[in-house]
């Protein structure tokens, strides 16, 4: 079946304070290469049948109101990916 | 992405404003309405500085004199709380009012500091964010004064408990303080959960803290000595919340314009876990020599207190501000909310020392500049001067405004308009209505809510919700500790603003009494409409007076607080809702007195008077009533009731006690029986021929200045014979009985617990799940 996926992201102006823990872990192992780390999450919406121009459009109402909140964070993808 | 500073100071360079430059530019159109400065404050500004200000100063000067930070519009109000207090009520105080919490003197070489403030307007944006960094802010307020934060409480206002954005609004922000509170490891021992459709848009979020510290360990917020060093520690700055005091706290706002929504600050616990630690530790090794945390208008905030404080000059270079956003103007960094950031002052001796400290913690820290003799604050960006001010005309000479006020013209027929519906009358009926009332959203079971907090950790809670007041031990060795309550009632203040705060007072009075504490202080945190409404201005002069009359009567001074104004939407305000929160202290925490009884065979005595006093009352509300006159308040008889309450305590005389507010005498018998599942016999016949009631109103009336008490029997006549040599009203009126399961109210009805547990603990799951 397949899903579409939906990326949300903390506004770039705002703290992330989970993001921030990590920046500070990945030098005591060691991994040094990293100037930043930034935390979002990603939900994956699976769908029976074909995805149609309304499902897609349903999926970015979710988006918008339901899987991030507008005021702290960005939707930076919803896009559908393919049976596999 | 790196930039190399070269780059970096070159894409700075290009917009920056100096003071030079704006000297030389005086025509140049400046944003000053945008930010929300008045065309005469702007003015005001143009003839202090003798030039127009700079991009960096406007940012300052609109953040500094908003009403938020600058209290234009309260101020000629509030300094009755400082005219009002008398040499007596100042001997426990070791700072009054005006620095970042007041400090009270405990005895045993400890003090403790407390303050309740508000974080309305974020909450209701954000509400899971605007709440915990609403704890976040109160607690940094404790640390600053050289205090371990022990204890957090939150009094809480939502609108309609069935209207749809009340799920949203109660989720959010009891999760955000919950989340914030617990990862902090401070328990949250109490506040207030009121449902009322005028806070609807305006929810109240006020957050209070308590720091205990030895006396010798009190910060003040002051940069004093030419030479000594500047330092910003703590989180890096960011774009948080800029414009949030200014733009954000002080206009009213409508859901329909989001273009007014800045961006929202999100708190980070664990920095500020490590912050206190971090603190304390400074605090400790004597490295500091003058702390501010950083809160509304950071920087801008912290630079003009801290100068004008101190000897009146500091010099600050703002490009060593570290940034998480390089991309922030100065204006920008002067305004910034960012969360969990503080500033010192360090003898230039000490640097290392500090240093070494902040290594220990891994907290970041940049050196600012230093304090100097001149008198003036001066900031500059990249040797360049953006900000050349006299400190005290941003932090202290801000405008003040007297304007004029009127009282509302509906007033006389909202007084005249008492409470008159039918009456419950005969037994089942009253029944009924005892079960109505503990069902309704106000006096439901909260814990729903508080099950969300800690209300232990640390194993010094000695008393939390639901009991009348929360309790910590201070001192583990002798049990020294100290009681806070904070209550509001915006009825009765919306009946009679005077009366409504000396209320609020006596009940956070009685509530620390009651738990056994002697009072010892106040602070408040007043909420009300727009200060540019005549009605709201006389709403808010009426309360002020009111509770600085209400402490001078009880000997308790206000220490500190909060204002938030502009609490309305749509040009409707919330009833004017002065939350007073009151510290008392024991000698013992042991001694105090919970609000269950639990011992059968205890009699059970109603101290005070009744009348027919159901205006404004929780009654009332639930037929949708609000009008008449709030009950008569006699301050003299709290005095003396708490007074009873804390010997009786102190001398083991009573077991259990609870005050009488909000429902009266049913809701004070339902919550004892409830608080352990212990029933009980009661019989109020011969109290209702004494004060002239009927059982109804006897059960229902909310009239002050009383408690019920649970008396072991061989104590009795002790305890009958002090309220009598004190001339203070009591009678029995039942007996505690562990068999029965129920309340009898004899030759009436019984009323089995679980059937009134049902009621009382069902309504907020039924509502938020």
């Amino acid at each position: 079946m397949p899903r579409i996926v939906v990326d949300v992201m903390p506004k770039p102006e705002i703290l992330d304070p989970q993001g921030k823990a990590i920046a500070g872990a990945l030098p005591r192992l060691g991994l040094t290469g990293f100037a930043g780390v930034r935390q979002g999450k990603r939900f994956e919406l699976t769908v029976d049948g074909d995805v149609t121009p309304e499902i897609l459009e349903q999926a970015r109402t979710a988006a918008a109101t339901l899987l991030s909140n507008p005021v702290i964070e960005d939707v930076t993808r919803v896009e559908v990916i393919p049976e596999a | 992405m790196t930039v190399s500073p070269s780059a970096a100071a070159e894409q700075k360079k290009f917009r920056i404003d100096t003071v030079e430059h704006a000297a030389a530019t005086p025509d140049t159109e400046l944003p000053w309405a945008e930010l929300g400065l008045k065309e005469d404050e702007f003015h005001r500004v143009v003839e202090i500085l003798g030039r127009r200000p700079t991009a960096a100063e406007l940012a300052m000067y609109s953040v500094m004199w908003s009403e938020h930070c600058s209290y234009k519009s309260s101020k000629v109000h509030l300094k009755q709380f400082g005219d009002k207090v008398t040499d007596k009520m100042k001997e426990h105080l070791l700072v009054g009012i005006g620095e970042n919490a007041g400090v009270v003197d405990i005895g045993e070489g400890w003090a403790v500091t407390f303050k309740v403030e508000s974080h309305n307007h974020p909450s209701f944006v954000e509400p899971y964010q605007g709440a915990a960094t609403g704890v976040g802010g109160i607690v940094r307020d404790i640390i600053s004064m050289g205090a371990r934060p022990v204890a957090v409480m939150d009094p809480l206002r939502f609108g309609a408990i069935d209207h749809p954005d009340t799920a949203r609004l109660v989720h959010g922000i009891v999760s955000g303080i919950g989340g914030y509170g617990n990862s902090l490891g401070l328990p949250n021992i109490g506040g207030e959960l009121v449902f009322d459709s005028v806070y609807q848009g305006n929810p109240l979020v006020n957050a209070l803290a308590v720091g205990v510290m030895r006396h010798e360990d009190i910060r003040l917020a002051n940069a004093s000595g030419a030479g000594n060093k500047v330092v910003l520690f703590g989180a890096r700055t960011g774009g948080d919340g800029i414009g949030g005091a200014s733009v954000l706290a002080s206009e009213s706002f409508d859901a329909d314009k989001p273009s007014k929504r800045p961006a929202v600050q999100v708190g980070d616990p664990f920095a500020e876990k490590v912050l206190i630690e971090c603190c304390l530790e400074l605090f400790k090794s004597s490295v500091v020599e003058g702390i501010q945390d950083l809160g509304a208008a950071g920087i801008s905030c912290a630079t003009s207190e801290l100068a004008s404080n101190g000897d009146g000059g500091m010099h600050v270079e703002l490009t060593n501000v570290l940034l998480r956003d390089p991309t922030l103007t100065p204006g920008e960094i002067l305004m910034s909310e960012s969360q969990e950031r503080m500033m010192a002052v360090v003898t230039p001796e000490n640097v290392e020392a500090f240093e070494a400290i902040m290594d220990k913690w891994n907290v970041e820290y940049s050196w600012l500049g230093e304090v100097t003799g001149t008198g003036r604050l001066i900031i500059d960006w990249d040797g360049e001067t953006i900000v050349d001010v006299d400190p005290r005309t941003v932090a202290h000479e801000g405008p003040v405004y007297q304007r004029p006020m009127s009282r509302p013209a509906a007033q006389d027929s909202i007084q005249a308009n008492s409470f008159n519906a039918e009456r419950p009358f005969g037994s089942a009926a009253v029944k009924d209505a005892i079960l109505e009332l503990m069902a309704s959203p106000n006096m439901c079971d909260k814990s729903w809510v508080t099950n969300q907090y800690d209300r232990y950790v640390q194993g010094n809670t000695a008393l939390a919700m639901p009991d009348d007041a929360g309790v910590v031990r201070v001192d583990e060795t002798t049990g020294l500790g100290v009681a806070v309550s904070t209550d509001a009632n915006g009825r009765y203040s919306y009946l009679n603003p005077y009366e409504g705060a000396k209320l609020a007072l006596a009940e956070s009075y009685r509530n620390v009494s009651t738990a056994g504490a002697k009072p010892l202080a106040v602070t408040d945190c007043l909420n009300f409409g727009s200060p540019e409404d005549p009605e709201v201005r006389w709403q808010f002069a009426e309360s002020v007076r009111g509770l600085a009359d209400g402490c001078r009567e009880l000997g308790v001074p206000v220490t500190g607080g909060n204002v938030s104004l502009y609490n309305q939407t749509g040009g409707v305000a919330i009833h004017p809702t002065p939350v007073v929160g009151v510290l008392g202290v024991f000698d013992d925490v042991a001694r105090r007195t919970p609000s269950g009884w639990r011992q059968d065979g205890q009699a059970i005595y109603l101290m005070g008077t009744t009348q027919d006093e159901l205006d404004g009352s929780e009654y009332a509300n639930l037929r949708g009533h609000l009008g008449g006159q709030p009950p008569k308040v006699d301050l003299q008889a709290e005095k003396l009731l708490g007074e009873l309450l804390v010997n009786a305590s102190r001398d083991g005389m009573i077991d259990a006690a609870h005050d009488l507010s909000e429902g009266g005498l049913a809701a004070a018998l339902s919550e004892m029986a409830l608080r352990f599942g212990v029933g009980a016999r009661i019989g109020l016949g011969e109290v209702c021929e004494r004060d002239g009631v009927d059982l109804f109103t006897l059960l229902f009336s909310e009239s002050q200045a009383r408690a019920v008490v649970a008396v072991a029997r061989s104590e009795e006549v002790r305890f009958k014979d002090m309220c009598s040599a004190r001339g203070f009203a009591h009678a029995r009126i039942g007996v505690v009985d562990t068999e029965i399961g129920a309340l009898d109210f004899q030759s009436n009805f019984t009323l089995p617990l679980d059937e009134l547990k049902a009621a009382h603990e069902g309504t907020l799951p039924r509502y938020f799940g």
